[in-house]
């Protein structure tokens, strides 16, 4: 074996060990900083692609509920379909239910799907969001008939 | 907290593409630096290495299989990393016995060392099999920790304890020989985690406080500082130093990490900068290898002295910035190279490049393992997690520290890389532990509610009902 063949071989295998690290570092890179999935996608590609549970979107179940509806408040009658999960709520433009109620913010509180389950979350409110009488701080799961209160109006899911 | 995280949008993916692109590169590592050894010692590339390669291989593809079907949502970079350590460090192992070869002594660590690998990925896949749920763990609090101070006591036994270079921390059974204390390690950190998770509030806030420090209560701290101490008293009479500096810093780690108390690190230190001191004007084995450390030169040719340390910074000194290449250095000239100094053999061969490689290697383990403690949601994971984190930095840094000369030299193997089966196993065993919390931290909250429906049910009909 020739020297130069030696050397090129030496530096053939730092590069390599380089390569790993780099690469090791760019899948933590990608990890960090791609891990984020938009909340559509997230509800539906991510759960139908789970082996164990092949469970479809949720508005298939029988029972499960497919609408928002505002029950009570100004706005009353007004609903939104739960297929265009995340329902914004507010009384911002962008809103999917758009409320005239003047302790409503405009990003007020989101529906969104996790699995086959349903969440409200406040979005930083400034009057908040309520469950019955208690003010929610986290994701709260939703069902049939429960009561969200935001300012003056509530809304349930219904079938 | 942990579910609005969720409901953000923040979704761990699984990644096991990705890690298994990294394993094919980690192999390239493990099997190109075989395959450079062949070249550079014996002038062409070993007949075996299909053989080795394929074995190598089939241990890294049967670890990840069982990943991808036991824990999907794993971390994946801690499996590759560690794999191409491992494989490295067997390249540099089969390279200084056939440096032992040449100048008469046939030895075959290397052959060894990947029985040990072997036998690393067997616990690694049981571990990750038997173990679905770390917080499992958290039932054998005081039984680990009862183990470990029997396992650590199990040397001292006359029939089967050996005294080898200085330390009698070794068993022997029949042809095998193990280092109990390794396996200790990890069931301390499971004790320390198990019982800090229950008792930490009381650490935090019973207790009296002296000048800035809160003393926590004696019944509290009692259990826990006793099977240190004990743990910390076998290894000092055992003569093992670089372990209980070890168990000295899990412990001061892990209470720190719990309690949230900077105090403990100040005390620790205090307690720490006290024992060094003390140790080194009364115990003449660490009064040597401070000398050692503070003018290396002036014992090079004493016994004991220098000779195996500065023998060490000579070949990383000759290795330079990209090293003399496998076969061209002479990295046999240190006594132990291929366990404890192992770094000054890469550093001699491969240069300063490559111990870069290897150290940013352990740091990204590290980070992983910490990462995986901070995303963990459950207190108990992440302690768990970071205690293995803290024992896994702690022997990395004393060991590099003493091979470079950063800090006075302890005896301890560097994780991976060292020949040294009990090492060896006992890290894998680490590394599955920390894939399984890493599993659980990422997997999807709702995966978790969603195992039973009924469940679900019955609490989202309490909800109603208080509305």
């Amino acid at each position: 074996m020739s020297e130069l063949t030696l050397f090129l071989i030496r530096i053939a295998y730092l590069a390599i060990l380089w390569i790993f690290v780099l690469s090791a570092i760019s899948v933590i890179r990608s990890d960090m900083f791609g891990a984020r999935v938009p909340e559509a996608a997230r509800g539906a590609a991510p759960r139908g692609a789970k082996p164990p549970k092949p469970s479809k979107a949720p508005p298939k179940r029988r029972g499960s509920p497919t609408h928002v509806l505002v029950t009570a408040g100004s706005n009353t009658g007004e609903r939104a379909e739960l297929d265009q999960a995340p329902i914004l709520i507010g009384r911002g433009t962008d809103a999917a239910i758009r409320l005239d109620d003047d302790y409503v913010s405009t990003r007020h509180a989101r529906i969104a799907a996790s699995g086959d389950q349903w969440f409200v979350e406040d979005l930083g409110s400034t009057n908040g969001t309520y469950i019955g009488s208690v003010r929610i701080t986290q994701p709260t799961t939703l069902t049939l008939g429960t009561q969200v209160r935001i300012g003056k109006t509530i809304l349930e899911l219904r079938k | 907290m942990a579910q609005s995280g969720t409901l953000m949008g923040f979704v761990h993916r699984r990644r096991r593409g990705a890690e298994l692109f990294l394993l094919v590169i980690a192999l390239v590592v493990g099997i190109g630096a075989y395959a450079a050894v062949g070249i550079g010692v014996e002038g062409k590339v070993p007949a075996d290495i299909v053989g080795y390669g394929g074995g190598l291989a089939a241990l890294v593809i049967a670890a990840h299989v069982v990943v991808r079907l036991v824990a999907p949502y794993a971390d994946p970079v801690l499996l590759p990393v560690v794999a191409a350590l491992n494989g490295l460090g067997l390249a540099v192992i089969h390279r200084l016995d056939l440096a032992y070869e040449a100048s008469g002594i046939k030895h075959d660590y290397a052959q060894q060392q990947l029985i040990w690998m072997t036998v690393g990925v067997v616990l690694f896949i049981g571990t990750l099999l038997l173990l679905r749920d770390h917080r499992v763990l958290q039932r054998f609090t005081y039984t680990s920790g009862l183990v470990a101070i029997g396992l650590l006591l199990l040397p001292m036994l006359p029939g089967i304890g050996r005294t080898i270079n200085g330390a009698r921390i070794w068993i022997h059974l029949g042809p095998f020989s193990f280092q109990p204390g390794e396996v200790a390690k990890v069931l301390l950190v499971v004790a320390f985690a198990g019982y800090l998770v229950l008792h930490r509030d009381a650490l935090a806030l019973a207790g009296r406080r002296v000048v800035f420090v809160d003393l926590p209560r004696g019944r509290d701290l009692g259990p826990i500082l006793g099977m240190w101490l004990v743990s910390l008293g076998i290894l000092v009479f055992q003569s093992d130093l670089g372990s209980s500096l070890l168990f000295f810093g899990l412990f001061l780690v892990t209470l720190y990490v719990a309690t949230e108390r900077p105090g403990w690190l100040v005390v620790g230190g205090l307690l720490f900068l006290a024992g060094a001191t003390l140790a080194y004007r009364l115990v003449p084995h660490v009064g040597q290898r401070v000398d050692v450390w503070l003018h290396p030169f002036n014992y090079y040719d004493k016994n004991p002295g220098s000779f195996q340390p500065v023998e060490a910074q000579f070949g990383m000194g000759w290795g330079g910035l990209i090293g003399r290449g496998f076969g061209n250095g002479s990295p046999e000239r240190v006594p132990y190279a291929n366990s404890d100094f192992i770094l000054s053999s890469i550093g001699e061969e491969l240069g300063l490049t490559a111990v870069i490689a290897v150290i940013l290697l352990y740091g990204l383990v590290v980070e992983r393992a910490l990462r995986a403690a901070l995303i963990s949601r459950d207190p108990f994971g992440k302690l768990l997690a970071t205690g293995l984190a803290a024992i896994f930095t702690l022997q990395v840094f004393v060991v590099i520290g003493g091979v470079t000369g950063l800090i006075p030299l302890t005896g301890l193997t560097t994780p991976f890389l060292s020949y040294g089966g009990s090492s060896l196993v006992a890290n894998w065993v680490i590394i599955a532990l920390l894939i399984r919390i890493s599993d659980q931290a990422r997997r999807p909250v709702p995966d978790l509610s969603g195992e039973d429906d009924t469940d679900a049910d019955l609490e989202s009909t309490q909800v109603v009902r208080m509305t």
